[in-house]
């Protein structure tokens, strides 16, 4: 089939299966656009911003485990673009970016729009291709999606030249891919899982350390079903949440920098760590030298680069961690639940002892209070997508989760700004479910364009500001470290959120107490149009637990004990 | 580079294809991995090229190395052996005015030869373990050499 380069990424996109494209058009990617305003494949998203568009797409990819899509064009367009691509390739979401890139004849020479965008997108892409030559718009078209999905899933960018778009080729989408240079190990050695499930039959304190690699594979209903086998208490990465469900026994809470108490004193207790598909990140260890110290470690995961990279394992396995766990599951017979008793007891005591919760002692709405109630009342019905900050460590800690997916947050980037693009996309996903993204002061100014992208295309996401007139984490870090100085944290010139929303056609809600939140939550959900719910809260709540920067797990900063 | 940080030697096998040495290159100084030299050219009647970085690092970051090189996509095979056959080629600029017959001898001592005679300068070349190649530049420093340069370690396994 002879047709032009744009046509060519049409045909691919709907061979591709791709229901939805986000995307924002511009001078070099117009051919495309043109074949967009033809076709009827898929629906197109105008965002109101590039970097939108990739969040958007991104959480399109979280929550319906689909590669996500997003098109963009050259210059400033890409540049927008990245946060969202580096975004994307810290949290290992699957993406296939297209960006419209300057004609050949003027690549070099400093053109309108021009940039090096291959050159920015390497170190923050999985892979990536300037595409030179229309015939090989098919291959690399297919590689992109094979690439961005498999192994370790991540985003990969495809850089398109205007006159390559409009370049006649063959066009043939029936090849299979191969790449000789790339295939990832996705079924778990046999040996090193029997000796991994001998280590944890004659391990006392043995600990499963869910991560998002759980969410990535679809592999929670299988880790569910081996934790539940095996009786081995589990604790959650903040990238792991819903793997299990809120109210499963066995599930301490998550752990790390604000996990629960709970859950850092089992992983510091622990003699022999099950890690499965978590990377040992930072924010979850501590300090290293400290973490976990007197167990040995098991680590599944599809990149073996993961592996003691940071954490020597002793028991090593490459592989999906849906296979793997399949492959333990058949195993794990001699592991015998009974013998984890008094362990689990130890937890249990430590949870007792300083609980997950928080203090209801001012007039104020407690942030805290407002994700739990979001739970009671919409519990599994609503997807829950968030920002970055003070809010975004309450939804994880406070979110009663009941299944993988339900959660899309920005982990290893940390990008303010995430949320709301993000929770549209996962509206476009999954319209069934509720979509709310909760938020900041701070982050939700840095998308809120998108109110209009939400109004035109009737997403109607929910966002709930925890509004403490603050850049709430920094300040926290202020407050805790920097003796109070509070530097250019203090937010307390704000717009009015409720005429915002408003202005773009949407509504909005101030909610000072608990009342009017329930009403405010429960119109919204009724009205089915974009909301901002503006909540007053306490403004100087800290989140806590915490383990300070490089800290040890167990040395913990806890919510002081009020006397009842 | 802490925890006993060791001179290594990798061969990398890579799809000879648009940018993908800045992949490489890109990669070392993204995660702060050194790299001493590099050295990359075409395996004849193949559609791959060999690199060989010399780098250091402890275990751990060594391991590091090779894995991340591993994850790239264009990356068919990486090689880390200690047991290898190691070569570096220097050329060196003298002026005429030195005792050539010395540079000559010394130069025969590593492996080489006066390559090139002109007016005012004369060129040397060596090839040799690279070790030797920093003794041959410490034996010729008495002769006044105007420029070196090195080509940077190429490697076979034995």
């Amino acid at each position: 089939m002879q047709i032009s380069g744009a046509q060519m990424v049409i045909e691919a996109l709907i061979a591709e299966g791709v229901d939805t494209v986000f995307g924002y058009p511009g001078g070099a990617i117009m051919n495309v656009y043109d074949e967009i305003y033809k076709q009827d494949g898929f629906q197109h998203i105008l965002t109101r911003h590039e970097q939108a568009a990739v969040h958007a797409a991104e959480g399109y990819s979280k929550a319906s485990g689909k590669v996500g899509v997003a098109m963009i064009t050259s210059g400033p367009g890409f540049t927008n673009a990245v946060t969202g691509l580096a975004d994307a390739y810290m949290d290992s979401i699957p993406l296939v970016v297209i960006s419209g890139q300057v004609p050949m004849s003027l690549i070099g020479t400093d053109a309108f729009q021009e940039i090096d965008a291959v050159g920015i997108s390497r170190p923050c892409t999985k892979h990536n291709y300037l595409v030179t030559d229309a015939a090989d718009l098919a291959r690399v078209l297919k590689e992109a999606f094979y690439i961005a999905a498999s192994g370790r899933p991540g985003p990969v960018h495809v850089d398109i030249p205007k006159d390559v778009t409009a370049q006649i080729a063959e066009f043939d989408y029936s090849k299979p891919v191969e790449i000789e240079t790339y295939k990832p190990n996705v079924v778990g050695n046999p040996r090193q899982i029997k000796k991994a499930i001998e280590a944890i039959a004659n391990s006392k304190r043995p600990l499963f350390y869910l991560g998002g690699g759980i969410i990535n594979s679809n592999a929670a209903y299988e880790v569910r079903e081996l934790v539940k086998k095996t009786g081995i208490p589990a604790v959650e990465t903040f990238m792991a949440r819903g793997t299990l469900a809120h109210d499963d026994e066995l599930l301490i809470s998550m752990l790390g920098m604000h996990g629960s108490y709970a859950a850092n004193m089992a992983m510091s207790e622990t003699d022999m760590v099950i890690a499965l598909g978590a990377r040992f990140d930072d924010r979850v260890t501590g300090k290293l030298s400290e973490f976990a110290k007197n167990a040995g470690v098991i680590h599944v995961d599809i990149d073996p680069a993961s592996i003691s990279k940071l954490v020597n394992a002793d028991f090593p396995i490459v592989g999906d961690v849906k296979n793997v766990v399949a492959q333990m599951l058949e195993k794990c017979g001699e592991i015998n639940p009974d013998n984890y008793e008094s362990w689990r007891e130890t937890i249990n005591n430590f949870d007792e002892l300083h609980p997950l919760t928080f203090h209801e002692d001012t007039d104020r709405i407690k942030p805290q209070w407002v994700v739990k109630r979001v739970g009671e009342l919409l519990g599994d019905s609503a997807n829950i997508s968030t920002d970055v900050g003070q809010h975004q460590m309450w939804a994880a800690q406070f979110y009663p989760f009941s299944r993988p997916r339900q959660w899309i947050s920005s982990g290893g980037l940390g990008t303010m700004g995430f949320g709301f693009p993000a929770a549209i996309g996962v509206k476009a996903a999954a319209p069934e479910k509720i979509s709310i993204n909760i938020t900041g002061d701070g982050s939700i100014l840095m998308n809120i364009q998108e109110l209009m992208t939400a109004v035109e295309k009737k997403l109607p996401v929910i966002n709930i500001i925890l509004n403490n007139n603050y850049l709430g984490m920094v300040r926290q870090w202020q407050t805790l470290f920097y003796d109070k100085r509070h530097s250019e944290t203090d937010l307390s010139v704000q717009p009015d959120f409720v005429k915002v929303s408003e202005a773009f056609g949407g509504i909005g809600y101030r909610v000072t107490t608990k009342e009017e939140f329930d009403i405010a939550l429960k119109e919204s959900v009724a009205k089915n149009v974009v909301s901002i719910i503006d909540v007053v809260v306490e403004r100087l709540e800290n989140v806590m637990p915490m383990v300070p920067a490089g800290g040890s797990l167990f040395n913990m900063m806890l919510l002081e004990k009020k006397e009842k | 580079m802490t925890e006993n940080s060791e001179r290594r030697v990798v061969s990398v096998i890579v799809v000879n294809e648009a940018s993908v040495l800045s992949r490489i290159t890109d990669l070392f100084s993204g995660r702060g991995y050194n790299i001493t030299s590099l050295t990359v050219a075409p395996i004849p009647d193949s559609k791959y090229s060999r690199l060989t970085i010399v780098t250091s690092g402890s275990v751990r970051v060594i391991e590091q190395i090779t894995k991340q090189l591993h994850k790239l996509i264009p990356v068919l095979k990486v090689y880390e052996h200690a047991d290898l056959v190691e070569k570096e080629m220097a050329l060196v600029k003298f002026p005429i005015t030195e005792n050539i017959s010395d540079i000559n001898a010394i130069c025969e001592a590593y492996n080489g030869k006066i390559v090139n005679v002109g007016n005012d300068v004369i060129i040397t070349m060596v090839a040799d373990e690279p070790k030797r190649i920093d003794h041959y530049l410490e034996a010729i420093k008495r002769y006044n050499p105007k420029e070196i340069v090195r080509s940077g370690a190429v490697a076979l396994e034995r």
